[in-house]
């Protein structure tokens, strides 16, 4: 693996993931174009191509989506050192953050005040979730069997499937449906 | 060893997690609330409020904030490191796979299953969330006044969760 940039660049390389990760809010996501405006368009280490099948592996992957596009950008730039830096450099804003809430969240959250305000913010969530579902649909549904089969997803998790199966047996109706439509396909073609 | 089984467990959620963010909710639920049992169920919708808040990935923001809980600053970083080296593992691995063989096809057919799975997986977290919190007509009213702040006049999902905090404090 050839390395891209110098080891000196890997400190910037550092720095640059760990400021996306301290000033990205809204989940992961919301770092990817953020990731593209460092790394393709201002520091000009990766090409656009490179970056887009860097997103498409990490979106269709198991795992943290931020933290598999910066493994993938960093594994680019400077192999297994690159991505572990980089691994670190998405994930230690978060970590940091998070401690320091962990740390007053008994003394602040008995507070009345706060308590009412979590009775407001959980409504809100609720909204913004299923927001997040009607966003995805188009790229999840490309036909009638495909709402089908998230119907029968959703059951099984109203049910208490265990998340693991669901995926699972998705996954391999994926495959199964495919081939057999391919095979019905290229059956019908004289 | 508490470390160690925070470790694993954040592992396989790490691990197991498609689709990012919203869809790794009832992956979460079912190990630390029901499995598990290291959280009320209040305190892990708190984390879900707070990881909107704050910077970062929900998961990651979740594992931490479970960790310390449990076992203090070791915890948090065990947790931590749990849910992110499934994606270090997965990633260095097809990033060298991709460069020696092309992508096969059967896999890219369980991509594409899992995608309808994956709006289940987040419908059913808004249902959960939904089934505790929305209990009278002012929640009600909140979700229905969120709803038309994201959709009918497009304000930012942060500045949301700030006037439903508001009106939270306001109401009840």
């Amino acid at each position: 693996m050839d390395k891209k940039i110098s080891p000196r660049q890997l400190v910037v390389m550092f720095w640059t993931f760990f400021k996306i990760g301290a000033f990205t809010l809204g989940g992961g996501f919301a770092m990817i174009p953020l990731m593209k405006a460092e790394f393709v368009d201002r520091l000009r280490w990766l090409k656009e191509e490179e970056f887009l099948d860097i997103i498409a592996v990490s979106q269709c992957v198991p795992g943290v989506v931020a933290i598999n596009s910066s493994v993938y950008i960093g594994y680019k730039l400077y192999g297994f050192l690159g991505a572990a830096i980089a691994a670190l450099g998405t994930v230690l804003p978060s970590f940091l953050i998070i401690l320091a809430v962990a740390l007053v969240y008994n003394e602040i959250r008995s507070e009345p005040a706060v308590q009412k305000a979590f009775r407001g913010i959980y409504p809100a969530l609720v909204v913004l979730v299923l927001a997040a579902a009607i966003n995805l649909r188009k790229a999840a549904f490309r036909n009638f069997f495909d709402m089908v089969v998230a119907i029968a997803c959703l059951i099984a998790l109203l049910i208490d499937v265990h998340p693991i199966f669901v995926i699972i047996a998705a996954g391999t109706t994926g495959i199964l449906s495919r081939m057999w439509r391919k095979r019905w396909e290229e059956g019908d073609a004289p | 060893m508490i470390y160690i089984k925070l470790f694993l467990v954040f592992f396989k959620i790490g691990l197991f997690s498609f689709g990012g963010g919203y869809a790794m909710i009832p992956f979460i639920q079912k190990e630390i609330i029901d499995i598990n049992g290291w959280l009320t169920l209040e305190q892990f919708m708190d984390i879900i409020a707070i990881s909107q808040m704050t910077p970062g990935p929900i998961a990651v923001n979740a594992a931490t904030f479970v960790g310390y809980r449990i076992a203090g600053f070791w915890g948090a970083t065990s947790a931590t490191l749990g849910v992110t080296l499934p994606s270090v593992i997965i990633i260095l691995f097809l990033a060298f796979m991709i460069t020696k063989y092309r992508a096969l096809k059967w896999v890219d057919y369980f991509f594409l299953g899992i995608r309808p799975a994956v709006i289940a997986l987040i419908v059913k977290a808004a249902y959960s969330l939904g089934k505790n919190s929305i209990l009278g007509i002012r929640d009600v009213l909140i979700a229905f006044g969120v709803f038309l702040g994201l959709y009918a006049f497009k304000i930012n999902p942060i500045l949301l969760i700030a006037l439903a905090a508001f009106f939270g404090i306001l109401i009840n």
